[in-house]
């Protein structure tokens, strides 16, 4: 149905002779990774693997700690969202504690955190990580491609300034609500602590028009760049595939709470009305050796067919309407401009993210005039039971969390799939379909390979923590403390096999 | 300006980016910033060899063969060294697991956990071997100066910069202290 059309290059045949090329780190994403390449002689690529070196063990650590403290740690799972962590956590607990009911005040409150944590990550990616590739081109200098350059030149300032100031936006709805921009308190089971401040509403309100503003014109800045090279930047890291995301009632979009659909590549529904509590009826999840991350997939596809995208894109595609008017409108002109959906194109994840911008602040603006944020029941009643599971739509797509408990409240067992982790095999197979069609056969050079990671950009995804390395990696390592006594050893020695390029 | 520009590098060990994002919540001040100073490798940039450096910032422990590299380097290149954050200053979130040996970490995650299709605990070269335990950063090299918080506030990491910029000695107003 849809086929991985590059998947003979995860695997090379054979490895001797082949040389080794990474990009290590990779740069301008979240978190940490890097790509490999093994190339033949003549410089045909042989293999190309995307390898999230990251692994916490959380699975292992969250066990034993009461459940009330799941939404607090879990957000330090991840920085740049870590509101949708805490939300996901919330809303499994809520589950967990039978809180079916949290009243209205509390739901809002919710939504208006979440819709400003969506519009800040969102600038976050575009303006401060992604926008230089797509303003100086994919080639241009290493140096010169950062948001720092960009408040350099006199003509990208204003770009990279809008960037700045939208994403302090949402991280300001943030802090107003749970006290601080990063990591904050303020989801409870059942509801949540405290009401939005009458002041700090107002506040906000009155930055709105400006933040609308400054959406439209990044919709249309995001339009303009892709639309500048539209035959290239529809082909470019595009790997047709099924869609994933939730939606609201009447097929609307959604970012809190909803039913999952699937979309498929002829832009019929596969699935519609998933209930997100049943993910394992349907997801299952493929381990591969080389990497940390898993690669999830539709159970009755199986893992070579039942892989999907999320994302802003996958919502966009997904979703009938969007329930908000500016919002709505740009998306009509999305498809118009991109033909029906889903649109495939690996670049307009980038267009889509900056529809959600704005349809996130027309919904902030509306929740802001809404009495119920400033007064009202905060909690609802709640009795313990032993399982939750909250999901949500993270800015990068599905956020699963699940939670199991004993009798006195300590977690047993967890599982958590993360946005980012949906789309692994998506973001393998664009960047094999990028080292086929783009660097095959060709001399390799920095530049070049700049191309691999925008592919990877495109996605937005969330490698949050872990690694970097320079070079050749130690193979085996004593650790000393500066008074040189010993700290600490390794578990395994890598026995490398690759040949060093 | 004649003087030359400060350069400054980051980088995020075993942390969960915050203390980057709390870094970027500067926001304006980021403009002031780019015209006294330049960067050098960060995950803001594509620059990834790390050149000599006048300050180098350090978010996240020390969980893998890896980060002592990055780390080394860091300690090597940079005339200033600050560890920001709970997790550079004492491991953080992530040395929770130092409570139970890695391989149940791994175990629970890639052999037992729910749905798995061919489970197997990864382990190719190009991994990064793993730590027994999380370290704090300075169990591995001499730190300069640390800021605490989970993440520190933008106005913590800016006050610390800027002293450093001027060449003055950082501190840290007692308000922008904090452990959260
Ligand atoms: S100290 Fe807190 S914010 Fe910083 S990396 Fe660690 S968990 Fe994230």
């Amino acid at each position: 149905m849809t086929e991985q059309r590059y998947r003979h290059l995860e695997q090379a045949s054979g490895k001797t002779g082949l040389r080794r090329v990474a990009i290590d780190p990779l740069t301008r994403v979240e978190g940490h990774g890097k790509v490999t390449l093994l190339l033949d002689e003549e410089n045909r690529v042989q293999q190309a693997r995307l390898h999230i070196v990251e692994f916490r063990g959380f699975e292992k650590f969250i066990q034993g700690r009461p459940y009330w403290e799941v939404p607090v740690l879990v957000q330090r799972l991840c920085g740049i969202c870590p509101v949708s962590h805490l939300l996901a956590g919330a809303k499994a607990i809520d589950d967990l504690m039978g809180a079916t009911g949290i009243p209205p005040t509390a739901e809002k409150l919710r939504r208006l955190l979440h819709y400003g944590q969506v519009l800040q990550s969102h600038a976050l990616h575009f303006f401060h990580l992604a926008s230089p590739d797509l303003l100086f081109g994919p080639e241009s200098q290493p140096a010169l491609r950062n948001v720092m350059a960009e408040l350099e030149g006199e003509r990208s300032r204003e770009i990279a300034l809008m960037g700045i100031r939208l994403r302090r936006f949402g991280q300001e709805v943030i802090r107003h609500i749970i006290g601080k921009r990063i990591h904050g308190t303020g989801p409870l089971p059942g509801g949540m602590n405290r009401h939005l401040d009458r002041e700090a509403g107002r506040e906000l309100q009155e930055e709105l028009p400006q933040v609308l503003a400054w959406a439209g014109q990044g919709v249309d800045l995001a339009r303009r760049l892709i639309l500048a090279d539209p035959g290239e930047h529809r082909r470019f890291a595009t790997v047709p595939s099924l869609f994933l995301a939730l939606t609201g009632p009447n097929g609307a979009h959604e970012l809190y709470d909803g039913l999952l659909r699937v979309r498929d590549e002829k832009g019929g529904l596969l699935y519609d009305g998933l209930e997100p509590r049943r993910y394992r009826e349907y997801l299952r999840e493929q381990v591969k050796r080389w990497s940390y991350m898993k690669f999830p997939y539709l159970s009755h596809l199986g893992p070579e067919l039942g892989w999907y995208r999320v994302g802003p894109l996958a919502r966009l595609n997904v979703c009938d309407h969007f329930g908000t008017e500016q919002a709505e409108r740009q998306r009509r002109r999305f498809f118009e401009l991109m033909g029906p959906p889903p649109v495939q194109a690996t670049l307009a994840y980038h267009w889509a993210r900056m529809i959600e911008i704005l349809h996130c602040a027309e919904r902030i603006e509306e929740l802001l005039r809404d009495e119920d944020l400033y007064r009202g029941e905060l909690l609802c009643e709640t009795s313990r039971g032993e399982e939750g599971v909250g999901v949500i739509e993270a800015p990068r797509g599905v956020l699963i969390h699940h939670y199991r408990v004993d009798e006195q409240g300590l977690v047993t067992g967890a599982n958590l799939i993360v946005s980012t982790t949906h789309n692994n095999t998506a973001m393998n197979e664009s960047l094999r379909q990028v080292a086929a069609e783009y660097l095959d056969g060709r001399e390799f050079d920095e530049l070049l390979l700049n191309r691999i990671e925008m592919a990877i950009r495109a996605y937005d995804p969330c490698l949050s923590c872990a690694t970097h390395a320079i070079g050749k990696m130690p193979l085996e390592l004593v650790l000393e403390a500066p008074d040189g006594s010993e700290r600490g050893r390794l578990l395994r020695h890598a026995d490398g096999t690759v040949v060093q390029g | 300006m004649d003087r030359p520009k400060i350069r400054i590098a980051t980088t995020s060990l075993a942390g969960c980016f915050g203390c980057h994002m709390s870094f970027l919540d500067i926001d304006e001040r980021l403009l002031e910033l780019t015209r006294m100073a330049d960067f050098d490798r960060s995950p803001l940039t594509d620059i990834k060899q790390l050149g000599r450096c006048d300050i180098g910032i350090i978010e996240g422990g020390v969980c893998n063969a890896e980060n002592v590299e990055v780390l080394r380097q860091f300690r090597e290149r940079c005339t200033h060294l600050v560890a920001i954050g709970a997790c550079a200053i004492n491991g953080g979130i992530p040395a929770l697991r130092n409570r139970y040996p890695l391989e149940a970490c791994l175990e629970e995650a890639y052999l037992r956990g729910e749905g798995l299709h061919q489970p197997a605990i990864p382990d190719d070269p190009e991994l990064p071997p793993l730590l027994e335990k999380v370290l704090p950063v300075h169990e591995v090299v001499q730190v300069d100066y640390t800021i605490p918080g989970c993440p520190p506030s933008a106005d913590a990491i800016w006050s610390v910069l800027c002293a450093l910029l001027a060449g003055r000695e950082p501190e840290l107003p007692r308000p922008l202290i904090h452990y959260d």
